[in-house]
């Protein structure tokens, strides 16, 4: 495959929905009002585990503005046949985790439902329930595979003679906390039925995927389901698959024969919306004297709810990483009485790096070997578990030009000696690993008569900025200049495509959208270029070309390094500098990647030093349920931050040379900042976040 | 403005009915009667009343900022400002921030920029900097401005108010949170901007 020649792609362009988003005219989904609507507000299990035995339903109806109670015994039943458990909702009288959905009421106003929802009574029989993801728990098992369709286990020569044997060893048990994505925007739906079926207004990674969620749930054909979503505030992996709360809305406007309108609070958000799982992982690393690795392993542990199975890929990345001839790495999973966790950005790789990389700088200053030196001196010449080649690997490229940007020359590894007034200074470095995925999509493209052309894909813009990305593919692929070319996306009425979702987005639908573009162009080169009245279309479907493609190893890579400061007083830590340098194929529009690196790394400055859910042991809740307790980084957090890029030509991955840029931003520098931790203070911090509690005592 | 009204229909027992009032409400300059449940936050009468959608609930806690409007030019997070207090106010929002079809400077830096992703903080994000570019100028110090130790610390006019750096910029806008993490570039758009 070739890249086509594109001068537009690598332009540093505004968004073309710009505009639209700073003057607030950009429609979010709960900004849909259709006529007749009424408003839903679920009601929330206040027990972990057990049976709801009433709900007083009576009672609220007796509430001014209040049209319906819906609980399951007097809800319509869905179909979720072989579907996602979570989305049968009020199809069962028993509770499974503590915030799961038990009721919804239907009012006229957002004001009668919050206070009808907020009164109505449940009772339940509540069972004993555990909530605590705790290592040997009885209930740890092997899932058949992890996500999205990994080997549970790997292994390759004998990881534990060679440990044994090696001169040194690093054996560390590291931890991650439970996370939430919380996108500023909160999940919610807007439902409406008609004769033609249903249609939904929802805030969402992909339409597409809603749509042939909803369709059998409700027993309709897909094509009797639309779903509509032109902008989506955030999304980091919780809107990629439709939760509960879309199932919810659909049922009670069923129920009351109007349109619903539904927004999950923030605090809802907690449990019904999904998760990054808390993790513990025991990294042992055995080396030679020189650094160079003969056992690496890798063992994860991770908690899912009794209602679903997500077992997430927390090794995965290890397999991956480094060379050594002994590997071994694993997943046990534990069902709690917990919400299902699910994606969040950089699933696996985030809290996996976090160890493997904490780690590696253990296993530096344990060998007295310079970090970056390290990882250099174990790259491997293949993908070490596979033995397939790797499409392009620049990890030692971004840890070199890493290096000479940052300054890294000349650093005294010696920790806890770098002292500015009140303040411990370190610094840090970390790599930083993503796959690249490419899925099957579609798309037309259409020639207008006026000499315009319009390309349609049911893609989503969740901030990314694929709207301006697939206008600028489209562009150049039909030799047009940018503001003749129309793309439309977010509804599933559009041609289907997969989900803003894996860092495959750009990649996915960009192909889809080359191919139509190629194929209309041939059209119109076959007709000397004359369009018809009606217009002329043409369209693509990538299934083919994808399954087709050759199974090279195909991954970005990046560094990441950090400076902080840690107050010797109360052991308070900032990140002075970060800087990530990152080799993810062609860069398509600088301008929108720089913002999404950037703001991937500030996600990760965020899970170092702030993100936690805390789990309430005798309550079985996320007690901080809310931006008052659970902290994520403000703009005073994040100072010198920066993301540059090294050129990387990669012909074989698609029609744009790209790799995905969504998720590598946040892999490697919770570790970075930890390192640079470690290395001004001598603290080494194993469980995340590098609370002050965490550091206190090793400063003063 | 009318009284409060009880209404006297269906309320069941122990639960009173809901208070409405009849107020004219003043926003971006248009004078909007509007009859309001005295529960109703301004977030949620401009949303679901008005049409007024720029401004964003984000948290309904006022944890978040994404509801920022100006309340007689200052900032005021709507989701925590109940309607019924603010009929003798002008309310300005992101709707209203542009003149004559022609982009506030702060939304053309923001674009210029690139200071946003998803785009849901934005609106709240740009009230809060008029807002906060008012307060600088008027002199209000904040915790990293040098030498405040009370509020008034740093009066107007005052020779020698130190510049609006890069760290005032940041601490004074950190009650407007961006999950996309676009904050660098939101405070090199409202440098841009400040005078």
């Amino acid at each position: 495959m070739t890249t086509v020649a594109m001068p537009n792609v690598g332009s540093a362009l505004d968004r073309v929905d710009a505009l639209e988003k700073v003057t607030g005219r950009a429609r979010y989904a709960y900004e849909n009002f259709p006529a007749d609507l009424a408003y839903a507000v679920p009601v929330q299990a206040t027990i972990a585990k057990g049976e709801i035995s009433a709900v007083d339903v009576d009672a609220v109806l007796q509430l001014p503005g209040v049209i319906a109670a819906i609980w399951h015994a007097n809800a319509p039943r869905l179909a979720p046949r072989n579907g996602d458990p979570e989305l049968a909702v009020l199809q069962s009288s028993r509770v499974a985790y503590r915030g799961q959905y038990v009721a919804v009421v239907v009012a006229e106003t957002l004001e009668s439902a919050s206070e009808a929802a907020r009164v109505l009574r449940v009772r339940y029989d509540a069972d004993e329930h555990d909530v605590e993801l705790r290592p040997g728990h009885p209930g740890l098992y092997r899932p058949d595979h992890v996500n999205p369709y990994f080997p549970t286990d790997t292994e390759q020569g004998d990881p534990d003679a060679a440990l044994a044997a090696a001169r040194v060893v690093v054996d560390a048990t590291y931890s991650t906390p439970a996370e939430h994505n919380n996108p500023m925007e909160p999940h919610a739906t807007v439902a409406v039925w008609d004769a033609e079926g249903l249609t939904v207004y929802d805030s969402t990674q992909g339409a597409s995927n809603i749509r042939d969620t909803l369709a059998p749930l409700f027993g309709l054909p897909p094509g009797s389901v639309r779903v509509i979503s032109p902008h989506v505030g955030g999304g980091f992996g919780a809107k990629a698959r439709a939760h509960p709360h879309v199932a919810l809305a659909a049922l009670a406007a069923k129920q009351v024969g109007r349109p619903v309108k539904l927004a999950v609070t923030r605090q809802q958000m907690f449990a019904v919306t999904g998760y990054r799982t808390p993790t513990i992982q025991r990294v042992r690393l055995g080396a030679d004297a020189d650094g160079r690795l003969t056992a690496i392993v890798h063992e994860a542990i991770e908690q899912s709810s009794t209602v679903s199975e997500f077992a997430e890929q927390t090794a995965v990345p290890t397999r991956m990483m480094y060379a050594a001839p002994n590997r071994r790495t694993t997943h046990r999973l534990v069902r709690l009485d917990v919400p299902t966790p699910s994606w969040m950005r950089a699933p696996g790789e985030a809290p996996g790096m976090y160890a493997l990389e904490s780690a590696m700088d253990e296993l530096a200053i344990a060998c007295r070997i310079d970090p970056i030196e390290l990882r250099i001196r174990n790259e491997p010449d293949v993908d070490p578990e596979s033995g397939r080649p790797f499409s392009s690997r620049n990890l030692v490229a971004c840890l070199r030009e890493g290096a000479r940007r940052f300054g890294w020359a000349g650093r005294d590894p010696e920790p806890g000696i770098r002292r500015e007034g009140g303040l411990l200074v370190g610094t840090g470095v970390a790599a930083s690993v993503f796959p690249v995925y490419r899925m099957p999509s579609q798309a037309t493209a259409r020639a207008e008569p006026d000499g315009g052309f319009t390309v349609r894909i049911a893609a989503a813009d969740i901030g990314t900025g694929a709207r301006t990305v697939l206008t600028q593919i489209a562009a150049d692929a039909l030799d047009a200049p940018m503001d003749r070319v129309r793309v439309e996306i977010g509804d599933s009425a559009l041609p289907p495509a997969w989900v803003a979702g894996g860092s495959a987005g750009t990649a996915s639908w960009g192909t889809a959208v080359v191919r139509a573009c190629e194929a209309l162009m041939d059209v119109l080169h076959g007709r000397a270029g004359d369009v018809p009245p009606e217009g002329l279309e043409a369209s693509a479907d990538t299934t083919q070309e994808v399954r087709a493609q050759r199974r090279f190893a195909q991954h970005a890579f990046g560094a990441q390094f950090a400076e902080v400061a840690v107050d010797m007083d109360t052991g308070e830590a900032r990140v002075r500098r970060l800087l990530g340098v990152f080799a993810a194929g062609r860069i398509l529009n600088p301008k929108t990647a720089r913002s999404q690196l950037i703001g991937g790394m500030t996600m990760g400055l965020s899970m170092a030093l702030l993100e936690e859910s805390v789990m309430d042991q005798e309550f079985g809740d996320y007690l901080n349920h809310d931006f008052a307790q659970y902290h994520i980084a403000a703009s005073a957090d994040v100072r010198d931050i920066d993301a540059v890029w090294i050129e990387e030509d990669d012909p074989g991955l698609n029609p744009m040379g790209s790799k995905g840029i969504g998720e590598i931003g946040i892999v490697g520098t919770a570790a970075a900042i930890a390192n640079a931790v470690h290395h001004a203070t001598g603290v080494r911090v194993r469980d995340l976040p590098i609370r002050l509690d965490k550091l206190v005592h090793g400063v003063i | 403005m009318r009284g409060p009204v009880r209404s006297e229909d269906n309320n069941g027992p122990g639960f009173p009915a809901p208070v409405t009032a009849d107020i004219r409400l003043s926003v971006n300059g248009d004078e909007h009667p509007v009859t309001v449940d005295t529960r109703e936050t301004l977030l949620d009468t401009l949303r679901e009343h008005l049409g007024l959608t720029g401004a964003k609930k984000g948290c309904d806690h006022g944890q978040c900022g994404a509801c920022t409007v100006l309340v007689d030019g200052r900032r005021a997070k709507a989701c925590l400002t109940l309607t019924v207090t603010v009929d003798d106010r002008e309310i300005t929002t992101v709707e209203g921030l542009a003149r004559d079809g022609v982009p506030h400077p702060l939304q053309a830096a923001f674009v210029e920029q690139d200071a946003f992703q998803c785009g849901y903080c934005t609106p709240g994000q740009l009230c809060s900097a008029v807002g906060m570019l008012a307060e600088f100028a008027a002199g209000w110090p904040s915790s990293v401005t040098l030498g405040a130790v009370s509020p008034g610390a740093v009066a107007p006019g005052v020779e020698g108010r130190p510049p609006l750096c890069d760290d005032e910029i940041r601490e004074r806008m950190s009650g407007n949170l961006c999950r996309c993490g676009a904050y660098p570039n939101i405070v090199a758009a409202i440098r841009q901007v400040a005078p």
